[in-house]
């Protein structure tokens, strides 16, 4: 990766034109050749630098529910209950962290009911306390991993 | 509100663009389309939020981003807009959050460092709570030990079934 691919992921991070010829515009921006950007961000791609080049949808608004949720997990059970936890489809990431609320997952179901049937049903799994942290506020992050 | 064809859109966008020079072009011959009406949906669908965002997804060790770092804070309820808007401001926060406290957990707002590594992210942790006055508040720092799991999340459209795209955090 080198300055331009960086400059490139920078300002793509921020935001894509929807316009008749969106690569044009940007790479006008970036001082590039549309080819060149098209050649660069093919290739980022398939070296798996990008994870993707596409949208990020809000689930909520799609009718979705997602929420953030703990489990105080005794150290002897942690593989055991990792395990039942992962075998969820809803639980989408899965963390171990350095605090006595020591597993924190993130759980997408397609519909708000669904997402309470899952938290009981790892309650009921493993036997432990699920401890749920909806958001009640998403703040605006301008969204920038610096390259 | 939605209606199907902009459900179609959704599922056949959500993997990726195309990597060509009219890119919405091309979605809109797959789908049977008009580039114009593919661009008029998608303008509009992003302007509701529906789509938060269109651009690269990055992944973050990729770029060198090995740490990452859960930080909580107990906030008075009066301030937690104000100090939310302003964290969420700030150069290297990725996301942040209001949650409700709960008996055992009294931390009412979250954010994400994501960091080369892990001093880079308690130095940028400092610096965050002397330009927002932080440091009165109880807080936390919770670093990821292991991650067992990640993947984007399942959505299926009320309409067409569908690949799993990616979120932000729940």
């Amino acid at each position: 990766m080198d300055e331009i691919d960086r400059r490139i992921i920078n300002a793509l991070q921020t935001g894509f034109p929807i316009s008749e010829r969106p690569y044009l515009e940007t790479a006008r921006a970036l001082g590039l050749s549309e080819q060149e950007l098209l050649d660069r961000l093919d290739r980022l791609l398939k070296d798996q630098t990008l994870s993707r080049f596409g949208p990020l949808y809000d689930a909520e608004a799609m009718g979705g529910a997602l929420t953030l949720a703990a489990i105080r997990v005794p150290d002897e059970r942690f593989e055991e209950v990792t395990n039942i936890v992962n075998a969820f489809p809803e639980v989408a990431h899965n963390y171990a962290r350095n605090h006595v609320l020591n597993m924190w997952f993130v759980l997408a179901t397609e519909t708000p009911a669904q997402l309470q049937q899952a938290l009981i049903s790892i309650e009921n799994q493993t036997g432990l306390t699920v401890y749920n942290m909806p958001k009640i506020t998403e703040y605006f992050v301008g969204l920038k991993l610096e390259a | 509100m939605l209606d199907a064809r902009d459900f179609e859109l959704l599922t056949e966008i959500q993997s990726g663009l195309p990597i060509s020079p009219r890119p919405y072009h091309e979605i809109g011959q797959t789908l049977g389309m008009p580039e114009a009406e593919v661009i008029e949906r998608l303008t509009f669908l992003k302007q509701t939020g529906l789509i938060k965002r269109l651009g690269v997804i990055v992944k973050h060790r990729q770029l060198g981003y090995r740490a990452n770092a859960m930080i909580v804070w107990n906030i008075p309820d009066a301030l937690v807009k104000t100090l939310g808007g302003r964290i969420s401001r700030s150069t290297f926060v990725t996301l942040c959050y209001q949650r409700p406290r709960t008996t055992e957990w009294p931390y009412n707002l979250y954010c994400m460092i994501h960091g080369k590594d892990r001093d880079t992210v308690l130095a940028q942790l400092e610096q965050l709570s002397v330009d927002c006055n932080l440091d009165q508040f109880d807080r936390e720092i919770l670093f990821s030990r292991r991650c067992f799991k990640q993947r984007g999340a399942l959505y299926r459209p009320v309409v067409a079934p569908a690949k799993p795209p990616e979120f932000a955090h729940g």
